[in-house]
């Protein structure tokens, strides 16, 4: 039976602290869209698209309307489009994307992931096509977002792909500098990526995967910082044990809806996303969490130990809530989509090198950081390099969304709008790596044991 | 199936006698009814069954929250599945 104090608590959560499903995504594949005729291949693409998340709208509505809980996002991701473009060139890649986009506006979506190439081994045909696409097909398009994985435990690290990188970034954020170099912001380059995350830029639709799936990501710092504030001067054990109770109840509402819009849309359930996502709104920042830990300010000494208790007690606790977890899962630490973060790094207590160590802890990495916009394209490479080492070595997701913002430095900011956010453009060493960057070639895959 | 009608704001006259009318108006059968008054606070917490209303879910959500608008009142409605899969394994 339902008693008043749960009843309440849920409501509270929901109002005040923002809680919320941040996304349902829908998983696509578009194996069966290959043609080598161009018109019929983009045909097909579009057509698969809108038809199968014909509904996927109308019910993330019903669902948030029935059981009163926000659902932000509806979103599609598509079998990584490297791998379905066959023999075309990258003039028809970027005809794909643009189909995706009136796919994506067709349907209602605010995003649509899946531009994507992995390439951690190594280049096929499509793969270079396709990466070497990527700034025009950003620029002339705005609900796309693209990924590439260049590194992996099992395969190591493809230094050409790290090179490459750094220089479509910089060309990305040219292409699209009237709009804040904006392009860069639905670019994300991953080590260890996971086939099935719902969170955009990164999301796509991976090879093992259904012909079509439910994905859900869940949300809720603001829940999580009240119930530390609530708990007060209680140790680390008893912190731990708020933050996995709180995280068990969060994912709960994430399987309930997840198995709902599996359900009514007739598609099987893929995975609960048990993230920490923030927004730029207060009360909604992982910052602001591991500072009601106890930390003066985000990014002084303590912080990563703080982050990885958090990001650690999040999974115990969301594991047991939902029957199957995958994803990004954990706390994500984006800079300008977080106000805590925004604000460390404006107080100068959060850098660059220190977001780094955070990264080694804690989901995914380097996210939605604004850089001056004549950062060189090896610095990027660098960034890259380092973060992937820090994914490959440690068997976990890395990545890198850096935007080098076109013609701002350090001292500025940049605002994206909605939940991209705003940030301060941070002071970044810019001693070259170059020599060490165009050395190209892989670094071969970590050992498994001596272990130090 | 189930529904929990939330209810808070400043006390007055005939809240639970309004929202009855308009959950008994539509088919929405009360169950269970919980309210407290803290100082000028109001708070109630209502279950209803909906298997049998005559107008579409979605609706009776809408209508019931612009009736506590209009009496500076916060009225919520949500599927209790919500309640029941975030507090019991």
């Amino acid at each position: 039976m339902l008693n008043t104090a749960d009843i309440l608590e849920t409501i509270n959560m929901i109002r005040q602290e923002n809680l919320d499903i941040r996304t349902i995504t829908m998983g696509i594949s578009l194996f069966d869209c290959v043609s080598d005729d161009k018109k019929r291949f983009l045909t097909n693409v579009y057509d698969k698209v809108t038809s199968t998340a014909r509904d996927l709208v109308k019910t993330g509505e019903q669902i948030e309307k029935e059981y009163g809980i926000p659902i932000v996002n509806k979103r599609v991701s598509v079998t990584p489009v490297s791998l379905i473009g066959g023999n075309h060139t990258g003039e028809t890649y970027v005809e794909t994307a643009k189909t995706l986009d009136k796919a994506a506006k067709e349907l209602g979506i605010n995003f649509i992931g899946g531009y994507s190439a992995l390439v951690e081994k190594g280049f096929t045909r499509g793969s270079t096509e396709l990466i070497n696409s990527i700034p025009e097909a950003l620029a002339c398009t705005e609900r796309v977002c693209s990924s590439v994985n260049v590194a992996s435990t099992k395969s190591g690290t493809n230094m050409d792909a790290v090179n490459l990188m750094g220089r479509i970034i910089k060309k990305t954020a040219f292409l699209t500098k009237e709009n804040d170099s904006i392009g860069c912001a639905k670019l994300v380059v991953f080590a260890n990526v996971p086939q099935d995350n719902p969170f955009m830029a990164g999301a796509f639709h991976g090879v093992g995967e259904n012909e079509c799936a439910i994905n859900v990501g869940v949300s809720g710092p603001g829940v999580v910082a009240s119930a530390i504030k609530r708990a007060g001067d209680v140790d680390m054990s008893a912190l731990a044990d708020i933050i996995k109770t709180t995280a068990f109840k969060i994912t709960r509402v994430g399987q309930l809806v997840a198995s709902e819009a599996s359900k009514r849309l007739g598609v099987p359930f893929g995975i609960v996303d048990l993230s920490l996502a923030p927004t730029p709104a207060i009360g909604d920042s992982v910052a602001r969490i591991l500072e009601e830990m106890g930390l003066e300010t985000c990014g002084c000494h303590g912080t990563t130990a703080a982050l990885a208790m958090l990001n650690d007690a999040v999974k115990k606790g969301g594991v047991m809530a939902s029957s199957h977890v995958g994803g990004l899962s954990g706390a994500f630490i984006p800079v300008s989509e977080d106000e805590g973060m925004i604000h460390a790094i404006e107080s100068g207590c959060l850098t660059l090198e220190k977001l780094e160590a955070m990264t080694a802890v804690c989901s995914v990495g380097l996210d939605m950081i604004a850089i001056p916009g004549e950062t060189d394209e090896a610095v990027i490479s660098g960034i890259i390099a380092d973060e992937t080492a820090i994914g490959v070595q440690n068997t976990k997701t890395t990545a890198v969304r850096v935007i080098p913002v076109w013609g701002k430095g350090p001292g500025e900011s940049v605002s994206f709008g909605g939940l991209l956010g705003y940030a301060p453009i941070a002071d970044i060493n810019m001693t070259s790596p170059l020599r060490f960057i165009s050395r190209g070639g892989r670094i071969p895959a970590p050992i498994h044991s001596l272990k130090n | 199936m189930k529904a929990v009608i939330s209810v808070t704001g400043k006390d007055n006259v005939g809240i639970i006698a309004g929202v009855s009318a308009y959950c008994a108006d539509r088919g929405a059968n009360i169950i269970d009814i919980t309210q407290s008054v803290l100082q000028e606070y109001f708070a109630m917490i209502m279950l209803t069954e909906i298997d049998k209303l005559t107008v579409p879910f979605s609706d009776f959500v809408d209508g019931l929250s612009a009736f506590g608008k209009e009496r500076g009142l916060e009225i919520h409605t949500m599927h209790e599945d919500i309640f029941n899969t975030m507090h019991h394994i």
